[in-house]
């Protein structure tokens, strides 16, 4: 007789793995807008078949819990039975025996914590204020709102003017996001359901790779009204189209040698080839926008001067303020920032570090920027020094393979102390102590020192990459208000309360985010304006959406953008990544669940022509 | 054109069109539940689920276009499962008490359970209750919800008042009055295009039979109902009657043997209301810098109600004159009452109407008087009337076309065509130009403003010498895209007649529904005008007892006798 057997999952068991995959990228796909305390009873139930059964709480309580949940959604429930559920939790929470039911517990509490309001408007009113309002993910995914299951449509037609013609309608920057937009509208993609997410920018970078050149639409009849726009960024710009298409006439301020903001003085030529960027940027200035370069709007008299000569003022001035790291000897000669090494590739002025050690200090996508661009530069040697661990780094994962695969070398769970430097001021290297990952502070898990010696790392150049502050003070100076990081305080409107007339967005009043957001901010203030003075001009792209054509869902692997070999790129600047084929193109356009059309789509909210 | 098999049939059919439009129009009939053309194409309900060959799961018909070579079959095996299941489903969310329901007999679920022939319930009844104020005209049933959505669609895009939305998520999904509001302050304009729209019995107007069956057994009242211009082109279809055969002299019958002391017609009141608003409007004609135009009917009170809570500013551009209902129940208690010697209140006044929103009219506190009480005092829909006809199981084939009571019956072809869109305005016109030249026009001068479609008919006639622009529209999406046009100066005019239902009153939300068939309003206002055609007189002004009401009682037309019957303050109620 045997006495022992290798452990293997009996069909049933592979079932019910296979059910538990399934239920992850569903709940990946999962968009928050349905009724909470439905979920949260989804949530207890699905716990509750996890319990072992041992323990009173977790075996008990769980089902308790979920049979009082059920009875408020019926409408049976009252008042005391928030109190009951709530403290049914805190006992289980308190008392089971394992994760399976105290874990399980804590949930609740935070769902009767978080909203308590649905509760009581379900037992009182018999109401639940929930309802289905973001019917395509893509789209209530995008800050823009891209239509973005019509340019997948237009894309498997081979209509890749139409398409182009289409996402300008919300954004009119599509080559630009097309090659590095971070792409929120995949999160929740519904094909996460049956498979994999749609690689949605992949199909735009098709689109635009392939559209040649498309003209703007026709700008409407003049209304004789301006607007200074503040920044030539992405926010800006995208302001000053819609307004040009609108029929206002506006002049952008641009501080710099070049426009594109964060486009150009942020992100390398690698991720966003200037001459790609200069597509959108061509188009846009093609509606008649007035340009000052070079002319930095930097003190309150200017402003004012401004606000007397024209009849609004968008401010998107962004965020291109280094921020320092706070360390002794900062000031040592090597020592630089990420804004100024990315600014100077912006103007064509690229470093040679042929032969150098370089340091890199942070973990977002400006970290990561540098990093691969201190590699083409020539770098003997490049290492990121971070914190935390890789896992929490706030960089794109494909960011930070892209990055290992050039050769760079990312030093987790790493402090700055001090920086070292030699007598002649100049860069030695950076003295680090070792950490270790520990408890969760404010939602992460946060570093503590790991009690081993200080050491130090020799470099040759330092860049500082832990994000940027915004240049603000005239703007405060002129009476906007500012808050103490530095951020235009405008509302979700760009509307600034105590301003009339005055408009702010991107960057510069959220603090350092997406291109798309930026350019949301750009749409949204480019409307408020309108209104503000006493328009409705619509904006439409005028193209029609194909129908339906596919109808079967079979599963399908996602095409993935391929990169240029590692060991090629990282000696130069040239665009790294290689868009689809017109046979993946369609393949992967054909694989788009058409939401618009299917569920909720074409009902209510599958589609807005104009806004 | 595309080309496609349907079920073996080779067929062709425009491109674009669906696969239902397809096979509609080739004779294949594929059975639909939520589906209401051009305004709900959504396959929510999946009643309408079929088989394309080469795809592995069903398609909506009702929402899936065409293609070139597609094979589809309509009710293969597959397909009828599906459709079984479904609809076990939907009446698993479905109350049904069919013999107490008031849609029994044309309700579209019991036809297709019907169809289907179902014969037991396979899931376990899942019904959910919710609250509603059983006064209001207008009564949701969330029991017999089946969330086809039409009633939100019917809102938002026939008339653009959106007061329907979904509520609530997931398993939990209906429908209910948007952002959670109370109906009573959701400015409804209880049209009823939701109720007539409604394929099942969530929606209903608010039944006042009972009261009316109450009020006719107390002897000490005189019993008297008046009936609305389109209920006659309507009230036969579901009693068996050819058009022809439903006349109102016969529904006159109905009415004493249900019993009624008199028959009267709101035709009469029509007439009266031209009389009344023509001659408003030549006066305000007249001190055109003292007024706003253009100067708007007055009759529809789903319109009134819209205006009120969609541009209030625009109040005072209504007509001052009554809807021909009040005025109808003003005359009843004073004139009537005095000619028949009795105290108004002993008088008890029930209107038959094509209408829901006329129910809500007659409780308007500008609507009763001390000495009068309430001038109408119970409003029936056309479809109540004709249950009360099957419930006294009167022989409607057998009943004589005995004449209407005087002294409140005769109406001219003038105030019959009230009842179709177009017909107030048409009717004003051919008195005014009465009123302002002492002859009469060719009767059909005027029709350039008939016909519903989508926007508004406009016409520019001549008055001796003043240039009348008119505009009409029903349907209270139309109504508002006309309105903005007005507003935004792309269109002046001086008269607009403007009716809440498309078609007008034929069309409106008290009128019977009828299975698969919401465009009633297309036959019902031909037969309105072919009664106006075959009426000797077709001018409102020579209506003879609305001649005798001046002499006798009301002196002329804006007197201040009439101003106080027959004139009101639209201002004098509000809509919360």
């Amino acid at each position: 007789m045997a006495r022992q057997k290798i452990q293997s999952l009996t069909p049933v068991e592979e079932t019910v793995d296979e059910i538990y995959r399934e239920l992850g990228s569903r709940v990946n796909a999962a968009m928050t807008n349905a009724c909470p305390i439905d979920v949260a009873l989804g949530f207890v139930r699905l716990c509750q078949s996890q319990s072992c059964g041992k323990c009173t709480p977790c075996r008990s309580g769980l089902g308790q819990l979920a049979t009082l949940i059920k009875r408020v959604l019926d409408g049976y429930g009252d008042m005391s039975d928030i109190d009951l559920i709530e403290r049914t939790a805190q006992s289980i929470y308190l008392s089971a025996d394992c994760a399976i039911g105290y874990e399980a517990a804590n949930m609740v509490r935070l769902c009767v914590k978080g909203f308590r309001e649905d509760f009581e408007s379900h037992i009182n009113q018999g109401k639940c204020s929930y309802f289905f309002n973001r019917p395509v993910p893509c789209v209530s995914r995008c800050p823009a709102n891209v239509d973005i299951p019509g340019y997948i449509a237009l894309a498997a037609e081979g209509r890749h003017a139409d398409a182009v013609r289409l996402i300008r309608k919300d954004n009119p920057f599509p080559t630009a996001c097309a090659l590095i937009c971070e792409h929120p509208c995949e999160n929740n993609c519904r094909r996460q359901m049956i498979d994999d997410s749609i690689n949605i920018r992949g199909i735009k970078r098709y689109v635009c790779d392939n559209a040649g050149v498309v003209p703007a639409p026709e700008c409407m009849p003049s209304t004789g009204k301006k607007i200074a726009i503040i920044g030539g960024g992405p926010a800006g710009l995208t302001c000053a189209y819609f307004l040009q298409l609108m029929g206002h006439q506006t002049t952008v301020f641009e501080g710099k040698e070049n426009l594109g903001g964060m486009l150009r003085y942020g992100i390398p030529n690698y991720r966003l080839p200037r001459e790609r960027l200069q597509e959108d940027i061509d188009c846009i200035l093609s509606t008649g926008v007035d340009v000052k370069l070079n002319t930095k709007i930097d003190s309150p008299e200017e402003i004012a001067k401004l606000k007397e000569s024209y009849d609004a003022i968008f401010v998107s001035i962004g965020a291109h303020k280094d921020r320092k790291v706070g360390l002794e000897n900062e000031d040592a000669e090597g020592v630089i920032s990420a804004v100024d090494l990315l600014k100077a590739i912006g103007d064509d002025q690229y470093p040679d570090y042929s032969g150098k050690e370089v340091l890199v200090i942070g973990g977002g996508n400006v970290a990561m920027d540098c990093t691969r661009t201190a590699v083409r530069a020539g770098a003997k040697q490049v290492s990121v020094v971070y914190r935390r661990r890789i896992a929490d780094m706030t960089a794109l994962q494909e960011e930070i393979f892209g990055a290992q695969a050039e050769g760079a070398e990312i030093l987790e769970l790493v402090s700055p102390t001090r920086i070292e430097k030699d007598e002649n001021g100049k860069l030695k290297g950076l003295w680090v102590k070792q950490q270790m990952i520990g408890r969760y502070k404010q939602g992460r898990p946060a570093p503590t020192d790991g009690g081993e010696k200080e050491y130090m790392i020799p470099c040759d150049i330092l860049v500082v990459a832990i994000g940027q502050g915004i240049e603000s003070e005239p703007f405060a100076e002129f009476g906007l208000p500012v808050q103490g990081s530095g951020k235009i305080d405008a509302d979700d409107y760009t509307i600034i309360q105590q301003q009339p007339g005055i408009f702010s967005g991107g960057d510069c009043s959220t603090g350092p985010a997406t291109v798309i957001r930026a350019i949301a901010a750009g749409k949204t203030a480019a409307a408020n304006i309108d209104e503000y003075l006493g328009f409705e001009h619509l904006i439409e792209s005028g193209v029609d959406i194909p129908p339906v054509t596919t109808y079967n869902r079979n599963h399908c692997g996602r095409v993935n953008l391929r990169e240029r070999e590692a060991v090629v790129r990282n000696k130069n600047f040239e665009p790294f990544e290689y868009g689809m084929t017109d046979k993946e193109a369609l393949q992967e356009a054909k694989r788009c669940l058409r939401c618009d059309h299917f569920g909720f789509g074409c009902f209510r909210g599958g589609r807005n022509f104009k806004w | 054109m595309v080309n496609l098999v349907i079920n073996s049939k080779h067929i062709s059919v425009k491109e674009g069109s669906t696969i239902l439009e397809a096979a509609t129009e080739n004779g294949i009939q594929i059975p639909t539940l939520c589906y209401l053309k051009d305004i709900n194409e959504i396959g929510a309900c999946r009643i309408c689920v079929v088989e394309i060959k080469g795809i592995d799961r069903l398609v909506a018909a009702c929402n899936t276009p065409v293609e070139e070579d597609m094979v589809v079959y309509t009710h293969s095996p597959r397909v009828m499962t599906a459709r079984k299941v479904t609809l076990e489903l939907i009446l698993a969310e479905h109350n049904y008490t069919c013999p107490t329901c008031t849609r029994s007999g044309n309700c579209e679920l019991q036809s297709l359970s019907e169809e289907f022939g179902l014969t037991a319930e396979t899931f376990k009844k899942r019904i959910v209750k919710m609250d509603w104020d059983e006064n209001f005209p207008l009564i949701r049933d969330n029991e017999k919800c089946i969330k086809c959505m039409r009633c939100i669609q019917v809102c938002d895009k026939v008339q653009s008042l959106s007061v329907w939305d979904i509520a609530g998520t997931g398993t939990w999904t209906t429908v209910n009055v948007a952002n959670g509001k109370d109906i009573k302050k959701a400015n409804c304009a209880i049209c009823g295009q939701c109720i007539t729209n409604c394929p099942v019995g969530a929606l209903q107007a608010r039944h006042d039979k009972e009261s009316v069956y109450q009020a006719l057994s107390d002897n000490n009242k005189v019993k008297v109902v008046s009936v609305a211009p389109a209920v006659r082109a309507a009230w036969g279809e579901q009693l068996g009657l050819e058009p022809e055969e439903a006349t109102m002299q016969k529904m006159g019958e109905a009415l004493r043997q249900v019993g009624f002391d008199y028959v009267f017609d709101t035709n009469f009141s029509a007439d009266l209301t031209i009389m009344e608003e023509g001659s408003e409007f030549l006066d305000r004609l007249a001190n055109k810098n003292k007024n706003k135009f253009p100067m708007f009917t007055s009759c529809c009170p789903g319109w009134v109600r819209f205006l009120k809570s969609q541009y209030p500013d625009m109040v005072p551009q209504l007509s001052t004159a009554k809807s021909p209902q009040q005025m109808f129940g003003a005359i009843t208690k004073s004139y009537f009452a005095e000619k028949i010697g009795r105290d108004p209140k002993d008088i008890v006044l029930v209107s038959v109407m094509p209408c829901v929103a006329k129910k809500m009219e007659c409780s308007y506190e500008t609507m009763k008087d001390e000495q009068r009480g309430q001038d109408v005092d119970f409003v029936l829909t056309t479809r109540e009337f004709v249950k009360m006809v099957k419930a006294a199981n009167i022989n409607v084939k057998e009943l004589e076309d005995k004449p209407l009571d005087d002294p409140l019956c005769a109406g001219t072809g003038a105030a019959v065509i009230f009842g179709a869109t177009g017909g107030v305005m048409e009717a004003a016109l051919r008195s005014a130009y009465f009123l302002a030249t002492g002859k009469n026009p060719d009767a059909d001068a005027f029709k350039a403003v008939r016909g519903y479609h989508d926007g508004w008919n406009e016409a520019e006639f001549d008055i001796e010498g003043t240039k009348v622009r008119c505009a009409v529209a029903s349907g209270l999406g139309n109504a508002r895209k006309l309105i903005q046009a007005i507003r935004a100066g792309e269109v002046k005019y001086d008269f607009v007649e403007v009716m809440a239902c498309p078609g007008g009153c034929v069309g409106g939300g008290g009128q019977p529904i009828h299975l698969h068939h919401n465009k009633m309003y297309e036959v019902r206002g031909e037969r309105l005008r072919k009664l106006d055609y075959t009426n000797p007189i077709r001018f409102s002004h020579e209506n003879p007892q609305i001649k005798t009401l001046y002499s006798e009682f009301l002196g002329e037309p804006l007197s201040e006798k009439a101003h106080h019957l027959l004139h009101t303050d639209h201002n004098g109620w509000s809509m919360k």
